[in-house]
């Protein structure tokens, strides 16, 4: 349970006020691993974390080119984002802007844009993923964490009777 | 506590303190009740120094409480002022791991392909 190097768990840390570092191993080469990450038809089929189903994957995979997904929860609603490669080494190390198309009122498109490091390293055949967001201040930070209550609220629910129980 | 920002600035957070993994750990093993520290640095095999400080930083932040009963140092959890942020991080951790669950069938297939192609070329 507590052995992180042969696990295939997500793992998540804050290094600083600003970031969030997702880590993931995976029983794959890191080249399937990128083309998984950078194909569209393969990203339609990951990315929506069955949380619904992506109606755009839009990649031109080239240093100032456009990414634009587009997912449609199971109620109907409409979420995309977009941004633009800054470092495109194949199979080694994708970094691009992210923005998400549904800021609120008074949110620059600045304040609510992250740069992602998404790095690949190979070991023994395992691949493991590790994607570094950089967000503009701590609080677009915490908004972006904030954004998956609404995915996964049953999950927080159940959690939230686990950790009552923990009270006592 | 100011002396301590100023050391610490990022884990002295309640959401970075409970985003480190062997904190969680810790708070984990606090789930099922008070303990003293010594059993927790032998059960999570960490030196003692060690689980002092990651001890000392949930206690900065209110997630831990601590008592003494004689010479020993017994910690509980204190859920309530945890249970917001554990779950403000976990949901969203646990939307990534959902992703990447997807992304590993994809991967399957794509291995599966390889060996395909391989026994392609030498047929």
């Amino acid at each position: 349970m507590t052995a992180v190097t042969d696990s295939n768990e997500a793992t998540l840390t804050l290094p600083t006020d600003e970031q969030i570092l997702i880590t993931r191993a995976f029983d794959a080469p890191k080249h399937l691993v990128f083309e998984a990450f950078t194909t569209p038809e393969l990203v339609k089929r990951w990315w929506h974390a069955k949380r619904g189903e992506m109606t755009v994957a839009e990649i031109d995979l080239r240093v100032g080119g456009r990414w634009r997904y587009v997912m449609v929860a199971g109620d109907g609603t409409e979420v995309g984002f977009h941004g633009e490669y800054r470092e495109v080494v194949p199979n080694e190390r994708l970094v691009s802007t992210e923005t998400y198309e549904g800021l609120p009122e008074g949110v620059t498109e600045e304040q609510g844009t992250t740069v992602n490091t998404a790095t690949f390293a190979e070991s023994n055949g395992r691949t493991t993923l590790t994607i570094l967001v950089q967000a503009p201040s701590r609080e677009a930070r915490d908004a972006i964490i904030a954004s998956g209550m609404e995915d996964g609220l049953q999950d927080a629910l159940t959690l939230l009777e686990q950790v009552t129980q923990s009270l006592r | 506590m100011i002396r301590c920002v100023a050391r610490a600035a990022t884990t002295t957070d309640a959401f970075n303190a409970v985003a480190e993994p062997r904190r969680r750990q810790i708070l984990d093993a606090l789930a099922d009740g008070e303990r003293p520290v010594n059993d927790l640095a032998r059960d999570l095999g960490l030196a003692q120094p060690q689980m002092s400080k990651h001890l000392r930083v949930l206690r900065e932040v209110g997630a831990v409480e601590m008592r003494e009963d004689g010479r020993r140092r017994l910690y509980r959890l204190n859920g309530a002022a945890l249970k917001p942020i554990h779950d403000w991080v976990k949901t969203y951790e646990r939307s990534w791991s959902d992703r990447f669950d997807q992304l590993d069938v994809v991967l399957e297939e794509l291995k599966q392909r390889e060996v395909e192609e391989v026994d392609g070329s030498d047929g």
